[in-house]
């Protein structure tokens, strides 16, 4: 693991607990290992990009921190507890998920599930609901403020764009004020305009609420300016720094285990070059 | 029957009611009714509109051999529907609303063919019982002749619980139907609640087909749902509407199956689909509206 060093112009969280810590983790999937002797550590308020070659094992990564896929090696804390333990405290939004355009279910009524959709029971008609009703209807009206999506929020999903799911589904993630979003390719179905709006809400409020956010993106460059680390996964391992230290034609190249080069247009994106696929038995 | 249409519908209502057959009709149809309408919503919410078909298929041979034997056919009908109900859910990916059986690939073709020798089942009982041919129509396609008390009061009890048990497990349904893996990740039992929906499904297509028969079933499980579906993208409302929809249609069919020569079952269904066409068509004009709408907008920006 590389020493962490903070991206400049960003203020150093408080210094809490890290909200996730991976201790020489392996995770096994059907038996073969994915990635092993994975180290991190994630403090609050950190924007963590993870990224890497297709089938590398980001959103096993991802699983492993939700408690949805224990580590077969290692030790995995989030929040302080056992990866699973604290997931109302944290915001998910899994690999997608475009909803069918037949689905007729309002983005609101997505956004309210993430609130009390674990809950057994039936919600009352919203007259009988009482101050518990109203209180849920407010703080479901201020998220979906929060992200902007007010003007479509009671369309049905099925007929929201790609960015407008995206920005509904980052609300429900949002809605129980979550200390850690996992947010797997939040940015992938979208085109560049919205990549880039998408990701600029994340980063306000990763800053604005000290949430910490772990992001697995197939691009880098349109949160590039954003991040504070990274995490790159490959070759069964993986390295995590800043990125302008982990992006680079040495490190890649050392985690490869090949030559590998990192290019970087006039518009200052980066080009990783040269990177092999992972193994036909690493994928899912 | 010495029974006539009058036009005077304080008569006719009168004339009706007078037959305790009739009574006993419209209570089995209204408890059914309002089960399927609001089972039938998220059957359809979850697309597994096909497992609810092959239930309701099960509980045929079901109902075929209990007349066989001797024994009451709502003993075969939920017997068999909750067996397959168990059967389906145990199937791998059975849990899920969007892989599971009816969804797509081979698991639908197992179910496919496992409908198919349901049927073939349910016509040697009735061959083997060697009674009255007419049995076979009432069980495929539905009575309001045959409900006796002891009927409408295991319908009832039925119906009750599957309705109290779905408004206990309704929110992380829905939850475990719109995004199963958010709902997984929030601690839903996404596969318990999958499971438990399912026996719901069973309950509500066993009792269906007592009043439509087993192979109309879809007249109350699904028509009154979707139908309510294009009306609403409101989860409440669209539930409320399902079972007003399926409650009406039950009605007016058995009213007019009563004073006509053609079975409820053909009554049921037409009307089932009159409304589902009457909602496709609101929805088709109010999107087309939408669309023109926010064109005048954008032009006018």
């Amino acid at each position: 693991m590389i020493v962490t060093e903070r991206a400049p112009g960003r203020p150093a969280p408080p210094t809490h607990t890290p909200v996730i810590v991976v201790d020489q983790a392996e995770a096994r999937l059907g038996g073969r290992a994915i990635w092993s002797d994975v180290s991190l550590q994630i403090g609050p308020g950190q924007f963590v990009a993870v990224l890497g070659p297709n089938g590398v094992g980001k959103s096993t990564l991802l699983k492993a921190v939700l408690g949805l896929l224990p580590v077969s090696t290692g030790q995995i804390k989030v929040l302080g507890g056992s990866p699973g333990r604290h997931n109302d405290r944290i915001g998910y939004l899994p690999q997608r998920r475009a909803f069918d355009p037949t689905t007729r279910i309002r983005g609101i009524d997505i956004v309210r599930l993430g609130l009390d959709g674990d809950r057994w029971g039936t919600p009352l008609p919203a007259i009988l609901g009482g101050r518990r009703a109203r209180d849920a209807r407010e703080r479901v009206e201020e998220v979906i403020g929060l992200v902007g999506a007010s003007g479509y929020a009671r369309r049905p999903i099925g007929q929201c764009s790609g960015g407008e799911q995206q920005r509904l589904l980052i609300a429900q993630a949002l809605i129980r004020h979550p200390e850690l979003l996992v947010l797997d390719e939040p940015l992938d179905s979208l085109d560049v305009t919205n990549q880039a709006s998408v990701s600029s809400l994340i980063r306000d409020i990763s800053r604005t609420r000290n949430v910490a956010v772990l992001l697995v993106a197939h691009d880098v460059n349109p949160i590039l300016p954003y991040l504070d680390q990274v995490i790159y996964l490959a070759h069964g391992g993986a390295v995590m720094g800043p990125p302008e230290q982990v992006i680079t034609a040495d490190t890649l190249s050392m985690l490869y285990g090949t030559p590998i080069d990192v290019l970087r247009d006039r518009a200052g994106r980066l080009v990783v070059v040269g990177q092999p696929d992972a193994h036909a038995e690493h994928r899912r | 029957m010495t029974t006539g249409l009058t036009w005077n519908l304080i008569e006719d209502a009168h004339q009706l009611f007078s037959y305790h057959f009739m009574v006993n009709a419209l209570r089995a149809g209204t408890i059914v009714a309002v089960v399927s309408g609001a089972i039938g919503y998220f059957m359809v919410l979850r697309r597994q509109s096909f497992v609810g078909h092959t239930l309701a298929v099960i509980g045929f041979p079901g109902a075929a051999g209990a007349t066989w034997l001797g024994v009451s056919t709502g003993i075969g009908y939920y017997g068999f529907c909750l067996a397959g109900a168990l059967v389906v859910a145990s199937l791998p990916g059975g849990g899920r609303a969007d892989v599971g059986p009816g969804g797509h690939g081979e698991e639908s073709a197992v179910v496919g063919t496992v409908q198919g020798f349901a049927l073939a089942c349910g016509f040697l009982f009735v061959s083997l019982y060697k009674g009255f041919l007419s049995g076979l129509n009432n069980l495929l396609f539905g009575t309001i002749t045959g409900v006796a008390d002891h009927q409408v009061t295991i319908l009832l009890i039925a119906g009750v619980t599957c309705l109290l048990v779905l408004a206990v497990i309704a929110r992380p349904l829905l939850f475990a139907t719109v995004d199963p893996d958010v709902a997984r990740a929030a601690g839903v039992p996404v596969r318990l609640v999958s499971a438990a929906f399912l026996i719901l499904l069973g309950v509500a297509a066993a009792g269906t087909s007592q009043i439509t028969g087993s192979l109309l079933v879809f007249a109350l499980l699904v028509a009154p749902a979707a139908a309510a579906s294009r009306l609403t993208a409101r989860p409440g409302l669209g539930v409320t509407l399902s079972i007003a929809i399926a409650v009406a249609v039950t009605w007016v069919g058995e009213g007019i199956a009563f004073f006509s020569p053609y079975p409820i079952g053909f009554w049921v269904t037409t009307l089932a689909f009159a409304v589902f066409l009457a909602a496709a068509g609101c929805r088709a004009g109010a999107d087309w509206l939408a669309r023109r709408v926010s064109l005048d907008v954008r032009t006018a920006a």
